[in-house]
């Protein structure tokens, strides 16, 4: 019972109160980039969550296994070798064995190595030490988090396209005043304000 | 030296990568809850992209076509490795306040971009020079942002306490969405002035670099002005 609670209070604590992008700004170039409709926010959200999960498990056990505390200063470069060949490997896995799924999420899959979410949880996770079921919360519930917030992002600017918003704040900025408006409402979950 | 000047000249005002080209977010909208945070982020990232276009620059006779990006990241992986342990070592609490940020470094859209855009067709010299440019560009406008974040949220600029007594800070500034807002007023601003930005300028395909995310999203932005106008 308490392993379930465990796991419950950290995804939620993982995916809305620590939100990845509104409260700790990782991932703010897809979240600003990919986020004009809902489909391809969906898509995006989706390869990242499936990403994310296979990049901080095999990035816990090399850090684990091969690195250890003795070369810890070789985390950065290590992982981002380990994420771009991960990241490069699944495309051409999912392009050879699975092709409807590659066409709805391949566009997406090149980009998600510079998505620094998926970094940032790698190391994050490696320096606090985290267990493997602790990094596999955290970076399941991390990924939740994005997948949540950019698609609500997208739905917002589906609907504020037509608005008839002044005319310096078109593009950018309206959408820069929606993303500070919704990190407004995700502080409200940490109850800090 | 007309070249080096004209590559200053570049990356601090005409291709500023934060404000015109809108490149590199994340470390831009998290670390600038004061203005010395931004200073130093900037600092660190623009000794990374120094070194990092002087080498590519150096190598880019050697490496072959298609290894390129993993070759690149190595190169600024390592440089990011070696400011880490530097402020680790000297600047305690800057390591500490700017935390994550650091190793994060290595996935600035930045970097990338002009390694690809730039190191990997000109001299070295021209490129070392690109670097320094963009570096200070990127410094110059963390430092803005930052010391609007900390004058409005703390009331103080560079820690020293210059408000008056009557002035209430408003600490949502210095909280997550006080960064959105900043930047989306300092665009707001640039698209009323006419100044060129991301969000209302044609730009030439040059700043768009490989598989960087920030390509994608500055290639959306685009669009999204050809759209409004």
């Amino acid at each position: 019972m308490s392993a379930i609670t465990t796991l419950v209070v950290g995804i939620i604590s993982a995916a809305l109160v620590n939100n990845v992008v509104l409260s700790q700004f990782l991932g703010i170039c897809p979240f600003l980039g990919v986020s004009r409709k809902t489909s391809t926010a969906v898509g995006m959200g989706t390869a990242v969550i499936c990403v994310i999960t296979v990049s901080s498990c095999i990035t816990y056990f090399i850090n684990v296994y091969i690195l250890g505390e003795k070369y810890s200063y070789l985390r950065t470069i290590v992982f981002i070798l380990i994420i771009a060949g991960l990241v490069q490997s699944v495309e051409i896995i999912l392009k050879k064995k699975m092709p409807s799924l590659y066409k709805s999420l391949g566009v997406y899959l090149p980009l998600i190595t510079t998505n620094c979410s998926v970094l940032g949880v790698a190391i994050d996770s490696a320096n606090n030490g985290y267990s493997f079921a602790e990094t596999m919360i955290y970076s399941v519930g991390t990924a939740i988090g994005f997948l949540i917030a950019i698609v609500i992002m997208s739905g917002i600017r589906e609907n504020i396209e037509d608005n008839d918003i002044p005319e310096a704040f078109k593009g950018m900025p309206i959408v820069l005043v929606t993303a500070g408006l919704m990190a407004i409402a995700f502080v409200g979950f940490s109850g800090t304000m | 030296m007309k070249t080096a000047l004209e590559r200053l000249y570049n990356g601090i005002i005409k291709e500023n990568p934060t404000l015109v080209l809108m490149l590199g977010m994340c470390p831009t909208l998290a670390v600038t809850t004061s203005a010395i945070n931004g200073l130093g982020m900037g600092l660190s990232t623009c000794f990374v992209l120094m070194l990092s276009n002087l080498i590519i620059s150096l190598l880019r006779k050697f490496i072959p076509d298609s290894v390129r990006m993993p070759a690149y990241i190595v190169v600024i992986a390592s440089f990011v490795t070696i400011v880490e342990l530097l402020m680790q070592a000297y600047v305690r609490s800057l390591y500490s306040s700017l935390g994550l940020y650091i190793p994060l470094i290595v996935v600035n859209c930045i970097i990338m971009g002009r390694a690809e855009s730039y190191a990997s067709k000109n001299p070295p010299v021209a490129s070392f020079f690109d670097g320094l440019g963009m570096g200070l560009g990127f410094t110059l406008a963390l430092t803005i942002i930052g010391a609007i974040r900390e004058l409005l949220g703390a009331g103080t600029l560079f820690g020293f306490d210059i408000m008056p007594d009557s002035f209430e800070p408003i600490s949502i500034m210095i909280m997550a969405p006080g960064a959105f807002f900043v930047l989306a007023v300092l665009t707001a601003l640039q698209n009323k002035l006419g100044a060129p930005s991301a969000t209302n300028k044609e730009k030439g395909e040059e700043s768009c670099a490989g598989n960087c995310s920030g390509c994608s999203a500055s290639c959306s932005f685009r669009t999204e002005g050809g759209d409004g106008k």
